[in-house]
């Protein structure tokens, strides 16, 4: 049967909208505006999952993110299942479906709750210590653990939701909307301050807004009634924009904010489709006010964790904002004055209080004596030393405390009751504080980390900054305010606040028991299921940074990064060690402060937007002409295009030798382009370059190596002199734009009087490369007019013509050892140039090639490709390149490199040929050379860097660098593979027309 | 996320930037006159101080201009932004 504890319509509950949910497979009630963990306590429901390690059932404990046990799996099964979700966090709607994690088969009966009797074999570090030896073991150990580890499922098929994100900029942003939250962003946008308030709850008003206390009153008004008149007021206010649902996740240095805004999570599925989810918001603000509030405080005493056991605040926050029971027989446990505030809301609203523990021997408050009146039984100087219900409590043990708080005398009493509210204190949330830089200090009165040393524009209000009384709070945002924002007056100059002035704490991080620590079960982190034992443990085995102890327990590792009882674990270590807490500091608040979806991390960014790809002009011909495509940096470049089913290889043959034997064209538009102008950039190119540029005729081509200032080869490429004062630079694909800011910066930084400007115009053209033994004469089809004979146009010259309209430059410069022409034109007219190639090449078979073929034919005639040939470690020298490097020149970029002794040894990887002793078999690119095979370790001497089957040649043909190869010429090496050793000869690496005669065939 | 103040362009995210390395270390105007110990010097040897530090960056997804920063490595505190070429600021 299912009990109804739903006690009293509540102005947030609209109990005219029933909604049902499943959890768990069976199907509950509840009403919009309910939580999940509302609307299971309204069912009875407390039992939600199981714990970490020892598998021992767990209840709600909160009301909010900071929750640790009620973590669900939401919409299991489906392509929007979400694992690690807190339950006191999900808005219910129609259809809603979560399911317990960590427990098999079900959370009612879960195997894994052996490990709870097991438990004193699985102290901390237990996995450290046992999983260490034999090593061999590891993998069986990683098997056993990966089964057992892991929290909740992952979803198996594609998220269909869209995620997104924007940037903001703002003049002061509020994080919280509580009520120091509302008033700090009401007073900034009154005065002309662009503000952005935001709260990860939905509705505005922290926990002031359900705060019907009889003894405070703000201007003789319940906190609650006065803060909902405010909150009424800000809708009129300019300048104020109010984000509710949204998280902030990360407080970066500079004030930048990353903040999650959550959109559809609270909609039906039918209302979900086509919408945004979540947006991150990324925020710059001048101004940060936080006002993120504090997290009450548990209490740490022996099996503190059962189904039934949660925080005051929150058995307060039910009864008042979502009109649940969380129990029909109440009772308190507290060392403060809040338990006696939830004691009496649910006094007020009529549920059942049976007793309040307190480990305090007194106090005067007015709420104290008014829980007298009304009868309540209070145990003053008493602690809790067990309880009892498996899977809900059933009954608490007290005893009475010793003056000194560390040992319980007298004979135990025994309380029956369903729910117990705890309350330890409160805690103030320092960590979106702490994400930004700031440091912290301890105040040792009041037991609380507090903001200290600001390292930005910001300021903490409200109880985050140590203020948790109302007039405390008002008096000291009032002044922050005026200080921070720079006014004069403000709305909170003359309110009027009274409040119950008794404040009094009696602090114990862990309550003792009348049996020995060894055999109770006093949690610490309820997650992670760190006990006081465990922290304890650390301590004796040498463990003194508190890093070390937190890694070691894992104690505020889970995913609730310990909200709740960092500060104990903190307090247990102080005491035990005997220091002060301010001098143990505190572990590291790391971003996110609740866990965000990767979807709102990549926001659009996915599928074919996961990354910017650049086509080239005559792309669409490729595509209708079925390329196949690679990509080369953010480029998509025509890889081959098979032919009636053609395998990659039979396609890059067939291109290879239609090459060499009539005609073939390249789309090189990727190749980068930079646009050098000035008085001086032929000295320019001197500097940059190996060779001399001097003397390059305008008109003339010139293939020019560029060095790191190490010497080492960074790029290559052929520059055009254009003009007396203008050239164009090629560069390689993928270095186009590293190379235009190395030459940018020696411009700005080295050689700032040299007049020379630099434009990259990469995209301006689109570049056809004509190649083979017949481009001559389909050039000369194409532009009648223009002279190709070798006498007026040259192999490495240009020449500006026109195809019709269209102007073009036509460089004579080979990358196959054809002859051959790259047609530059504006990139626009790239498509139309191509089709007229094709058409002009049809009666000799022109045969369009990609990257593939052109890598094939390069590496015939033993051209290197920068990046494939080269790593980064090769100097010109190492590549038997010595004739591009200027003797004469007195300097240029990484000339002093190459006279540095160790660039200069003779052992050093050089480039050489390498042809396999059967000239069928193609050597792996990356396969490593040997020249031993019977000694171990075998001596690495190389690698092959770049290899194929050459259908001119008809053998395989590879490049490699090797150790002293240069002076290795025809000795025999061997390349071990896996299941076989190929015997190689070193050769030269020029195989086709050493004497490149083809250049002017 | 560093807001920095590009001396050509105003504030503007770090994204938009480069970090180039530490500044102040001048390419040698004759480097075959020195020793290899020289050249290394140069070439390879550069400070991380925990502390106030020395720094190029670039305004490489803007005006593609590079200035100098110092920065304090220990919060990341942008002490001053000047122009290439200028004297770094004295305290």
């Amino acid at each position: 049967m299912i009990k109804n504890l739903r006690v009293k319509s509540s102005e947030y509950i609209d109990e005219t909208n029933r909604i049902s949910f499943k959890f768990n497979g069976k199907t509950y009630h509840g009403f919009k505006g309910d939580t999940l963990a509302s609307a299971l306590l309204a069912n009875d429901v407390h039992l939600v999952g199981r714990s970490f390690k020892y598998h021992r059932p767990r209840g709600i404990m909160t009301s909010g993110s900071e929750e640790p046990n009620a973590i669900v799996q939401i919409n299991p099964g489906t392509n929007r299942t979400e694992p690690n979700v807190r339950a006191t966090e999900v808005e219910i709607y129609e259809g809603l479906e979560a399911s317990s994690q960590n427990c098999w088969p079900s959370v009612e009966f879960d195997i894994g709750g052996i490990n709870n009797f097991l438990s004193p074999f699985f102290p901390a570090g237990f996995y450290y210590k046992t999983f260490m030896w034999p090593a061999s073991f590891w993998e069986k150990y990683e098997f056993f653990i990966r089964h057992s580890a892991g929290l909740g499922k992952s979803p198996t098929s594609s998220d269909p939701d869209i995620y997104d994100h924007r940037n903001i900029h703002c003049d002061v942003l509020v994080v919280g909307a509580g009520i120091s939250g509302i008033l700090a962003a009401k007073n900034a946008a009154k005065n002309n301050f662009k503000t952005l308030l935001v709260d990860e709850k939905n509705e505005l008003g922290g926990s002031t807004i359900y705060e019907n206390n009889e003894f405070n009153k703000i201007d003789n008004k319940t906190p609650s009634e006065w803060l909902k008149k405010e909150i009424e007021e800000l809708k009129n206010i300019k300048n104020l924009e109010i984000k509710t649902r949204t998280s902030v996740a990360a407080y970066h240095q500079y004030n930048y904010l990353l903040a999650r805004e959550n959109l559809t999570d609270h909609l039906e599925a039918k209302d979900k489709t086509n919408k945004i989810r979540q947006r991150l918001l990324k925020i710059r603000a001048k101004k940060v006010i936080l006002a993120t509030g504090a997290l009450e405080r548990p209490l740490i005493f022996n099996n503190n964790d059962r189904p039934g056991i949660m925080l005051s605040s929150a058995v307060k926050k039910y009864s008042e904002f979502y009109g649940v029971a969380c129990g029909n027989k109440n009772v308190f446990f507290t060392n403060n004055d809040s338990a006696y505030e939830s004691a009496l809301s649910l006094y007020n609203k009529g549920i059942n209080v049976d007793a309040i523990i307190d480990i305090r021997e007194q106090s005067e408050s007015k709420i104290v004596k008014k829980i007298k009146e009304i009868g309540i039984k209070i145990y003053w100087s008493h602690s809790i030393v067990d309880t009892a219900g498996y899977k809900r409590l059933n009954s608490v043990s007290i005893m009475k405390l010793s003056n000194d708080g560390t040992s319980v005398t007298g004979s135990k009493i025994s309380i029956s009751c369903d729910c117990l509210g705890i309350a330890g204190g409160w805690t103030p949330a320092v960590h979106l504080y702490t994400q930004s830089g700031s440091k912290l200090k301890f105040d040792e009165e009041k037991q609380i980390f507090l903001p200290n040393q600001n390292t930005s524009e910001q300021i903490s209000v409200g109880s985050c900054g140590g203020d948790f009384k109302i007039d405390e709070i008002i008096k000291n945002l009032n002044h922050k305010l005026k200080d921070n924002l720079n006014i004069k007056e403000t709305d909170l100059d003359n309110i009027k606040v009274e409040i119950d002035q008794e404040n009094s704490k009696r602090n114990i991080w862990l309550l003792p028991s009348d049996k020995p620590l060894g055999k109770t079960k006093p949690f610490v982190d309820y997650q992670n299921d760190a006990t006081a034992k465990d922290i304890k443990l650390a301590l004796r085995e040498g463990f003194r940074s508190i890093e070390h102890v937190k890694r070691y327990t894992t104690t505020g590792m889970g995913t609730d990064q310990g909200k709740l009882g960092n500060m104990h674990a903190l307090g247990i270590i102080a005491d035990t060690a005997g220091v002060k807490m301010g001098e143990l500091g505190t572990t590291t608040f790391r971003p996110p402060y609740t866990p965000l979806t990767f979807g709102t991390i990549v926001g659009r960014n996915v599928g074919k937007f996961f990354d910017i790809f650049r086509r080239t002009p005559i792309n669409d011909w490729h595509v209708e002409n079925k390329a196949e495509f690679e990509n080369v940096g953010q480029w998509k470049r025509a890889w081959y295009y098979p032919i009636n089913g053609e395998t990659m290889h039979q396609a890059v043959q067939r291109e290879s030798k239609a090459a060499r034997e009539s005609a073939g064209i390249l789309d090189a538009s990727t190749l980068g382009k930079i646009d050098i102008q000035g008085s001086d950039a032929s000295e320019f190119l001197n500097r940059v370059y190996t060779n001399a540029w001097s003397k390059l005729a305008v008109g003339k081509c010139r293939y020019g190596l560029m060095l790191n200032e190490d010497g080492m080869v960074y790029d290559d490429g052929v520059t055009t002199r254009l003009g007396e004062n203008h050239y164009i630079m090629t560069t390689t694909t993928g270095g186009a734009a590293n190379v235009l800011g190395k030459l940018e910066d020696y411009l700005q930084t080295e050689w700032p009087e040299l007049d020379v400007y630099l434009t990259s115009v990469t995209d301006h053209y689109a570049t056809a490369s004509l190649c083979g033994p017949n481009s001559k004469k389909i050039l000369k089809k194409i532009i009648p007019d223009l002279d190709l004979s070798d006498e007026n146009f040259p192999h490495m010259s240009f020449k500006d013509a026109h195809i019709g309209n269209i102007q073009c430059r036509i460089m004579r410069i080979s990358f196959t050892g054809e002859h051959s022409y790259e047609i530059n034109v504006q990139a626009s007219y790239g498509k139309d140039l191509w089709e007229k190639c094709i058409e002009a090449g049809q009666e000799f078979n022109i045969t369009p090639y990609g990257t593939e073929t052109m890598h094939l034919l390069r590496a015939e005639k033993g051209f290197i490709i920068v990046g494939q040939d080269t790593d980064g470690t090769m100097t010109p020298i190492d590549l038997q390149m010595d004739w591009i490097v200027s003797k004469k020149k007195y300097d240029f970029i990484g000339k002093r490199s190459l006279y540095r002794s160790d660039t200069m040894r003779e052992d050093r990887k050089q480039l050489v040929g390498l042809l396999t002793d059967d000239p069928n078999i193609v050597l792996e690119e990356g396969a490593q050379i040997v020249s031993e095979l019977n000694q171990s370790p075998v001596e690495m001497l190389g690698h092959v860097t770049s290899s194929y089957f050459s259908p001119n040649l008809k053998k395989s043909i590879a490049l490699a660098v090797v150790r002293g190869g240069k002076d290795m010429m025809g000795k025999k090496l061997f390349v071990p593979m896996e299941n076989k050793n190929i015997n190689v000869t070193i050769a030269n690496p020029v195989f086709y027309d050493e004497k490149n005669e083809r250049l002017n065939a | 996320m560093f807001l920095i103040n590009c001396p050509y362009c105003g504030e503007r995210d770090q994204q938009e930037f480069k970090a180039g390395g530490e500044a102040h270390i001048e390419r040698p105007k004759q480097p075959t006159e020195l020793s290899d110990d020289e050249w290394a010097e140069f070439l390879f040897m550069r400070k991380n101080i925990k502390g106030v530090q020395f720094e190029r960056w670039n305004h490489a997804h803007g005006c593609r201009k590079w200035f100098n920063m110092v920065r304090d490595t220990s919060n990341d505190e942008i002490k001053a932004i000047y122009k290439m070429g200028e004297k770094p600021p004295t305290q």
